[in-house]
Parts: C-alpha cells; sequence; structure tokens
C-alpha cells in the first residue's frame, strides 16, 4: 500500500494534480494566479551562483571591497531575475481556440490563447505538450496572442490535450518559471488515408441490383483512373496525350438518370480488417471529393447519402474516424 | 468546422526544434558578446603584459572580420593551439602560472580565444560568466573612482549581452534599458548586502607572493638618494585627522623606521626589542586618527611620541608603531601622540651601544671634524651645536639632485659637494655625532602634510618623506635634532616647494603658481578620501558603528546577518507585491466592469463567458426589471468607453470613467 503510494510515476502524478490545483480537465479560462507558477534556478543559474561564491572568496581574501558591491550588485541582479521571471509568468490568462482535425501522423495542433492583462509585455514564454515541440512565443502589452501547440498523432479518434507546460526563462536565462495547464481541449484525428488504393469504385458493384451501369452519357462528370473494361471512347485521349507519363485518365458523365458514387463498407473484401477498411474509404471519400463528385458513404450502421462538399466530408470523415470507438 | 482539401497537407505550425539553447548564436549575439570582451578588456589593459594586450586586440578584430564577412570560425584545434601558446607565453612571460597576474592573465587569454569557441549558448554563457570574472580582477590593480563607474558600464554591458542571448530578438535599445532596469532593481539589494552583509576580513589563505607588488613608500634602509628618489611622488602616503586644529607644521614629526646600523654607504634597522616605556605624558596628548595607504611594511606612522598604541601594533624599542603584519591594504587607526615628551632617559647600555657604532676605515675627514669639535666643547650639547652651526655657516645647499658621491661619502658631502637632500645631512650628523661619541641614529619618515581644506584632512605624500636624527644626551635622553632645518628652514615650516630652488624639478602640483590647480586637486582627493574611508574602508569596524548608530547596542555578526535576512525578505516581498500588483492597473476600464460584474454575480448574475455587455444588460435587465435605467447606463457608458470611437481628450475619458466609476459604486445588488 505504502509502496504503491511511494511509487515514483504515482508521486509525478501526484504532484502535477496538486501543481494544477484542479482535477484536469480544468475550466477555461486558466489564470496563472502566482500559486501554481514555480521558480528554481537553470543550471546557468547555479553556474552563475557558483561564480558569485568564489567572487565573493576572492573579493574578501583580497580585501576588495568593490569585489564585494560587484558580488553583491551581482547577487541582487540574481534576485532581480527570479522576479523578473516570475513575472514574465504570473497572472497570465489561458483560454482554448481551435483545433482543425488532423489524419493520423501528422501533427495535431492544438489553439491556445494567451492573453495579457497588463501594462508590460510578456517575452519567450515556451509552451509544449507530450511529445511535441516547444513553441515561442511573446505577448504585447495588454494583448492576446493565439498559439498553435503540435502534438504527433499515430491513432485515428479523439486525442485530448496532455498536460502542457508553459515557461520561461526571460529575461536572463537563470531562473526557470513554469507551471502546468490541462484545459479541455481535444482533436479529432482522422484515419490515414491509404496510400495504394485502387481507383474510385465507379460503375463498381451495386448491390441493391438497380442500374447495372447507371451512367448517362449527358453530362461531362470528370476524370478517374483507366480501369481495363471502360469504354475506349471514353478514355481522355487529349488529356492523355498533354501528359504521356501519366496514367489513362477515363471520363465519366453524370446524367439525369445518372446514380451517385456509393463508398460501401461491404462491398470490401470480406478478409480486409477494419482499419484497412477505413484507410481505403477515407481515401476514396477524399479522391471524390477531390474529383468533384456527389458520393455517399454506406456503413454497417450509417448511411451518409450522396452529397459533396466540405461539411459532407468532415461528417463521414468523422464517423470513420470514431468508427468502432464509443 | 471546414476541412479542405488542403487538409492533407501539415498544418503549417510555428514550432521550432525540441531542444530550447540549442540553436547556434545568431549574428546580433555575436557581435554582443564581442563588445563585451571589449568592454571588460579595455580597462584591463594597462595592468597585462603588451604582447597580450596586443593578441586579444588582433582577436577581437579577427573575430569582428570574420563576422562582417559571415566566414565560418576557424578549426577548433587552431583555438586550442592558439590557447596552449598563450598559456606557455604567461608561463614565459611571469615565471609561474600560480598567482594574481598570471591568473588575471589566463584569464583574459581564454576569453578573447573563447570568442572564437562561440557555437551555442552555453558557450556564450561561459564567455559572460569570464567576463564577470574579470571585471573583478581589475580591482587587484585599481579601486578608485573611475574604476567604480567603469565598473558599472561593464556590467551593464554584459548584462544585457546575457539579455540578448536569452532573446535574441531583443532590439538593441530595449536590451540595454531592460539590463539597466534588472541592474537598478538589483541595486537596493547591492546597498544592503554592501552595508550589513557581515564582513569577514582577509585573507582567508596565504597570498601568492606578487599580490602586493608596486606599493610604494619608505623602506627599511636609508642611502644616498633613496628618499629623494621618493619625492618626486606626489601620491599619498597616509592621510591624518585631528580632533582638534592640526599643531604646527615643524611638529609633524611623523616617526618611521628608525635606523641605527651603518656600514659606510646605508643605515639599516636596528636591534629589535619591545619598548618597557610609552612617553610620559608632559604635555596635552594629540589625538588624531590616521588612514594609511597599503605601503607592503609593517611600520606605522604616529607623531613623535606615540603614548597611545591601536590594538595589533606594538612600541619596539626605539618608539617606533609596528604592526604585526605587513600593511597590505588601506588601514585606519587611531593614535595618540604627546608632542614634546622626554623619552629613553633610562636607556639601556646595549641600545647606547648600537647608537655609537661606526665602520673603521670610512670617512676620515669626518672623524678628523669630530675631534676637533670634541676637543673645542665642554659637554655634549655644544658638540651637537656647533656642528649645526657649521651647516648653517657654509655654504650648504639643499636640493634633490645631489651630486653622486663616492666610497667616503659623508666626507665628500660635507667637505666638497655640499649639496644633498636631507638623508645627506641626517646621515653626515649622526657619523659626526657618533665618531664624537654622542649616541645618535637616523630617523625616517615624514614632515609635514598639507591640510585639505575641503575636507579638513591633513594630507602627507610621499614627497614629505624625510630623515631626521636623534641624539642622546644624559638626563635628557633622545632629542630631536633635524639639520635640514638649519639648512633649509623653509622645508620643515613651509614644504618642499619652498625649500627646493626653482631650477629643481619638483612635481607638477607642488608648484606654487598653479594654484587654481591644486584647488581642484584638493576637491578631487577630497572626493577620493571620502571614497576610501566609506566605501573602501567600509569594514566590520564601520559596520558596527552604522548598527550601533541604529539602536543596537551591542552589534555582532549574528545581528548583522539578521539584520541582512531581514531586511532582504522585506526588499524582496515588497518587490513581490509590486510585481503582483501592477496587474491591477493595468486596465481601469477593465477592473470597474470586474467590479460591476462581482456585484452582480452575488446574486448569480454573473456575465457568462460568451456574453459581450449588451446581451449581458439585456438579460440583467430581463432579470432585474426596476434596475433597468442603472443598469442600462452603466452598459452604455462601458461600451462607449471600450467600443466607441477614440476620445480625443484625456478629460473627456477620465470624465468618463469617473462617472462609470461612481454609477457603479452607487450600484447596489
Amino acid at each position: 500500500m505504502l509502496g504503491q503510494y511511494l511509487n515514483p510515476e504515482a508521486m509525478r502524478q501526484r504532484f502535477y494534480l496538486w501543481a494544477l490545483r484542479s482535477r484536469p480537465p480544468e475550466p477555461v479560462p486558466i489564470f496563472f494566479s502566482q500559486r501554481r507558477v514555480y521558480v528554481l534556478p537553470t543550471r546557468a543559474g547555479l553556474v552563475f551562483g557558483l561564480a558569485l561564491i568564489v567572487m565573493m572568496l576572492g573579493a574578501i581574501n583580497y580585501t576588495l571591497s568593490l569585489g564585494h558591491a560587484l558580488v553583491f550588485l551581482l547577487a541582487g541582479l540574481g534576485i532581480a531575475t527570479i522576479l523578473a521571471t516570475f513575472r514574465n509568468l504570473v497572472h497570465l490568462r489561458v483560454t482554448t481556440g481551435r483545433c482543425e482535425p488532423v489524419f493520423a501522423g501528422e501533427a495535431a495542433c492544438f489553439g491556445l490563447i494567451l492573453h495579457n492583462v497588463r501594462a508590460a509585455g510578456r517575452y519567450d514564454l515556451r509552451l509544449h505538450a507530450g511529445e511535441g515541440d516547444w513553441v515561442h512565443c511573446d505577448i504585447p502589452a495588454n494583448a492576446s496572442v493565439a498559439i498553435k501547440l503540435p502534438l504527433p498523432t499515430q491513432r485515428r479518434g479523439w486525442l485530448e490535450l496532455p498536460r502542457v507546460t508553459i515557461e520561461t526563462r526571460w529575461p536572463l536565462g537563470l531562473v526557470r518559471t513554469w507551471g502546468y495547464l490541462q484545459p479541455a481541449l481535444r482533436c479529432l484525428v482522422y484515419p490515414t488515408p491509404a496510400h495504394a488504393a485502387p481507383p474510385l469504385p465507379i460503375g463498381s458493384g451495386d448491390h441493391h441490383g438497380r442500374h447495372r451501369q447507371g451512367r448517362g452519357s449527358d453530362d461531362f462528370a470528370g476524370l478517374r483512373r483507366h480501369q481495363t473494361g471502360d469504354a475506349l471512347h471514353h478514355v481522355a485521349w487529349k488529356s492523355a496525350a498533354r501528359q504521356p507519363d501519366a496514367d489513362l485518365q477515363t471520363k465519366y458523365f453524370a446524367g439525369e438518370n445518372s446514380e451517385a458514387l456509393w463508398l460501401d463498407w461491404a462491398e470490401l473484401p470480406p478478409t480486409m480488417d477494419t482499419e484497412t477498411r477505413l484507410a481505403l474509404l477515407v481515401h476514396w471519400a477524399l479522391e471524390a471529393e477531390r474529383a468533384g463528385l456527389a458520393w455517399g458513404l454506406r456503413l454497417p450502421q450509417r448511411e451518409f447519402s450522396p452529397d459533396r462538399g466540405d461539411a459532407h466530408l468532415h461528417r463521414c470523415l468523422e464517423t470513420l474516424a470514431l468508427y468502432g470507438q464509443a | 468546422m471546414r476541412i479542405s482539401i488542403a487538409a492533407l497537407k501539415p498544418w503549417p505550425c510555428m514550432a521550432k526544434p525540441r531542444k530550447p539553447g540549442a540553436p547556434p548564436l545568431t549574428q546580433g549575439q555575436t557581435v554582443w558578446l564581442a563588445a563585451s570582451a571589449c568592454g571588460v578588456l579595455v580597462p584591463l589593459a594597462p595592468y597585462l603584459p603588451l604582447w597580450l594586450d596586443a593578441l586579444c586586440a588582433v582577436a577581437i578584430l579577427w573575430r569582428g572580420w570574420l563576422l562582417w564577412r559571415r566566414v565560418p570560425l576557424p578549426p577548433r584545434w587552431l583555438v586550442n593551439l592558439m590557447a596552449v601558446v598563450g598559456a606557455i607565453g604567461v608561463a614565459i612571460h611571469f615565471r609561474t602560472l600560480l598567482g594574481k597576474d598570471p591568473g588575471v592573465a589566463l584569464l583574459t587569454l581564454f576569453l578573447a580565444l573563447k570568442l572564437f569557441e562561440t557555437r551555442s549558448a552555453r558557450d556564450a554563457f561561459a564567455v559572460v560568466l569570464l567576463g564577470f570574472f574579470l571585471i573583478l580582477s581589475q580591482f587587484f590593480y585599481t579601486q578608485s573612482m573611475v574604476t567604480a563607474v567603469a565598473m558599472v558600464a561593464t556590467t551593464l554591458l554584459v548584462t544585457t549581452t546575457l539579455a540578448v542571448l536569452q532573446r535574441s530578438s531583443t532590439p538593441p535599445l530595449q536590451a540595454v534599458r531592460l539590463a539597466g532596469s534588472m541592474l537598478l532593481q538589483a541595486l537596493p539589494f547591492m546597498l544592503l548586502l554592501f552595508l550589513f552583509f557581515p564582513r569577514v576580513s582577509g585573507p582567508l589563505w596565504g597570498l601568492p607572493a606578487d599580490a602586493y607588488s608596486g606599493l610604494s613608500g619608505l623602506s627599511d634602509t636609508m642611502s644616498p638618494g633613496s628618499i629623494s628618489r621618493l619625492s618626486l611622488s606626489d601620491a599619498i602616503a597616509f592621510r591624518a585627522r585631528f580632533t582638534e586644529p592640526p599643531p604646527d607644521q615643524v611638529q609633524l614629526y611623523w616617526r618611521g623606521p628608525v635606523l641605527t646600523r651603518y656600514d659606510g654607504r646605508s643605515w639599516r634597522l636596528g636591534l629589535s626589542g619591545l619598548a618597557s616605556e610609552a612617553a610620559a605624558q608632559m604635555a596635552q596628548p594629540v589625538d588624531y586618527e590616521i588612514t594609511l595607504e597599503p605601503h607592503n611594511q609593517p611600520w606605522l606612522f604616529a607623531l613623535d611620541h606615540p603614548s597611545r598604541l591601536p590594538p595589533n601594533a606594538v612600541l619596539t624599542k626605539n618608539f617606533q608603531v609596528v604592526a604585526k603584519r605587513p600593511v597590505r591594504s588601506r588601514l585606519r587607526y587611531a593614535m595618540q601622540s604627546v608632542l614634546d615628551a622626554h623619552v629613553g632617559r633610562n636607556e639601556s647600555a646595549d641600545a647606547l651601544g648600537e647608537a655609537l657604532q661606526l665602520p673603521a676605515d670610512f670617512n676620515p675627514r669626518a672623524r678628523a671634524l669630530a675631534a676637533s669639535l670634541r676637543a673645542v666643547s665642554r659637554n655634549d650639547a655644544e658638540v651637537v651645536a656647533r656642528m649645526l652651526a657649521r651647516f648653517r655657516k657654509e655654504t650648504f645647499v639643499y636640493t634633490l639632485s645631489p651630486p653622486l658621491l663616492g666610497r667616503d661619502s659623508v666626507d665628500e658631502f660635507l667637505f666638497d659637494t655640499r649639496r644633498g637632500f636631507c638623508e645627506h645631512y641626517a646621515s653626515a650628523f649622526v657619523f659626526v655625532m657618533r665618531a664624537a661619541g654622542i649616541p645618535a641614529r637616523v630617523v625616517t619618515g615624514y614632515q609635514g602634510g598639507e591640510v585639505n581644506p575641503v575636507d579638513g584632512y591633513l594630507l602627507v605624500r610621499q614627497l614629505d618623506a624625510h630623515a631626521w636624527t636623534e641624539i642622546w644626551l644624559p638626563q635628557r635622553g633622545w632629542q630631536r635634532v633635524d639639520p635640514t632645518a638649519e639648512i633649509a628652514p623653509n622645508r620643515v615650516e613651509q614644504n618642499l616647494a619652498a625649500a627646493i630652488p626653482q631650477s629643481d624639478a619638483l612635481p607638477l602640483m607642488t608648484r606654487p603658481e598653479l594654484n587654481w590647480l591644486r584647488q581642484l586637486r584638493y576637491r578631487w582627493e577630497a572626493a577620493s578620501n571620502a571614497w576610501n574611508q566609506w566605501v573602501l574602508g567600509y569594514d566590520e569596524q564601520r559596520q558596527y558603528a552604522l548598527l550601533r548608530l541604529l539602536g543596537i547596542p551591542s552589534p555582532d555578526w549574528r545581528a548583522l546577518g539578521a539584520l541582512t535576512a531581514t531586511a532582504g525578505g522585506v526588499l524582496m516581498l515588497a518587490l513581490t507585491a509590486w510585481t503582483l500588483h501592477q496587474r491591477r492597473r493595468a486596465d481601469p476600464l477593465h477592473a470597474l466592469w470586474q467590479r460591476f460584474e462581482r456585484k452582480l454575480a452575488k446574486r448569480g448574475l454573473g456575465r457568462a463567458m460568451w456574453e459581450g455587455p449588451a446581451d449581458y444588460a439585456a438579460r440583467l435587465v430581463r432579470a432585474l426589471p426596476r434596475r433597468e435605467a442603472e443598469i442600462a447606463s452603466i452598459c452604455t457608458i462601458y461600451q462607449a468607453a471600450r467600443y466607441g470611437k477614440l476620445i480625443e481628450s484625456a478629460v473627456t475619458r477620465r470624465q468618463q470613467l469617473s462617472e462609470l466609476k461612481r454609477r457603479i459604486a452607487a450600484f447596489t445588488s
């Protein structure tokens, strides 16, 4: 019991809980009161202190009155820099900003807004979260700055913003002042699009048994990669002549009676595992969107009727991202 | 939420590499580093070997050139090689690598070479620390007011560099202002620590042999020319402050080393031993305090004859005050003397025997003179009087540049050249007295001094160095006889400048026609003296005196420590409070509005985060219909002040604020 209590990881967790002054996630706005800002000397600060001791011994030994004065001035500088560094962070107010969805493997960018409500600027604040890189920023007097805090992503689904460390060593780098924050902020991570994917399943299987070849030839609707079996007169020869190295493209047409493109979970080979299916569906959804097609998505439990546009794409990708997750 | 095709590209984040501090130095940072090195090295240059000055100058210029042309740094091995060669140079120059001077030279060398190795912030921090060390090392050589000003300037420069190292994008002027404000905040701490931090009197460990090279003053031997050499220096030997008006110039004989042994050329210190009696109190004693410049010799100076000694000093048989160890830093001590005391009436036979000793085969003509004087005199006093009369009547000249003397120096001086400085007269007089059987000895020290009208201190300079004699007469003891006074009475009654012929080279300042310059120098020296007394001479004793003044009856280091800690803590708290307080003053309008919100929050009508003032006001009015007018007016003024057109005059703005303040204060929830 006691051993569990003293286990380093558990102790660290308790420290962070105590340091955050509330159970994460915290409500915004987060205000850095003096109770949650910590100050310790940096390595440079420790070396500086050591140097001061050596200088003091020299000043005493050689009875250098001005040496005393210099050492005391530098000691005062050390104290002043503690206060200045502390002041650079304390009473900072943080609110959350936007957090755009990303594809797994990209860096999620959590938006935080730092508000400086006082007449002096704040300089060289550094933030980082989890495995992410450090972000540097300055905030002018009475101003707010929006920053994007990057965090690498691996898995699809919701990514909660982990504990964020905010620190500063301004102005002299002798002292580090830092604090923690963990606002409720999460980023939607879409599945990674498949790399080597078959072309859009246009005209391929319609398990409802209607309009097997339901493509009218009335209106040109776009280009897609050539597939064996496409009618030769639909091949985009002009475009092939322009780009001889590119794959052959097939023109396809949307008519009054033409049917929209369906991306169907059930039509994929039954041996395919869930993540590969999701990756493929994402790839197709993006491709269809790029081609300007109206497309629908059919999943085991849900169905999105054919549509196009960012909102539609986002709805579908969100469902794919959260597929199988509560 | 919007997602577009661009979503396929990674988001542009302003992320920097993970490790902070890793980036290489920017050009601006390097310029500041080089400037710091320059600022630190320039004040040290006069005290370093010339070749090292040149090397440092070349290094800094070369670094500047590399920076200017954006040429990459030389390879590391080359820099290391230069460091080794430079260190060997230092070792050869000083014949050692240990000690103060070679240490400073090595630090200088490393600072100059480190400029070629500043690849990261850590290297740069090493340069900054070296800079601080070298600022300190400057005080080995000088601690004047000018040095203090230079110290402040260089510290500002190095601190600015530190600030720029931390944030390279800081514009130069802003960086200087930042460092300046940090140093201003450091100032109260410095004053506090300087005044109350318990002082330890050094040294803590053995000092290297060269620690006090270059201190000048009277030595423990006297040969022709040794005192006249000092007379060319107007450096201050010591300062004296009398509790009452200082005695007459002719009584100001500052007793230093008493020389009894003569080898035919030089006079040396005699037997040592402690005195058995202090000066008898025949007359009113004179109290005074002396601030002695370091001269690396144990003796202290006191008026003839000392009657009360400072602690840590003893009185020798020759009535010379000697400290326990050489005076290596400015020393302040209180003394008491009796000006016309009779001492040594019961002098021991040993001492009298030593005061009669003469080398056998020197100066036959002087011996003959002594014999003839003795033959025509009835007693010792008459021999003395006749010898002095001889000096007065014959054509002796008092001069700073006497001719060189050969083996029988006393003979040549008395009978041939007849030109000499005080040591010639003292030496010849003592020789003749001893030859005539009268115990006699040479006393060296200083004579006279000038009162600085600005602060009232009596200044005694090296050029006041003097040599006189003492003879021993039965029943009367040791009597001072100054043969110089017979030849050049002005020397004793006024000063050196009055006694020396105009043609002799004198230190510029002592020339009487340069009165205005002297006035200027009086002021400067009074300021230096105040600096020496209160800043450089601030020690344990002065600390305790200050504490007594503050009402602490028996101060010790514990009281000092407690006072430092308490005052430091209070200062720290005050600064922290100031730091935290600043927030409230930032935006009065915002503060007022928050006050309004707080009042309503008590009734559960706090403003929601997303609510603007208009929405909030509408909700408030719905909740409190009877207060509609008040709420509407407050919100209208607030909105006008916050979002309205910029108000031209500050007066209207202030009216607006005070109106809002009044209404919010009147608003009772």
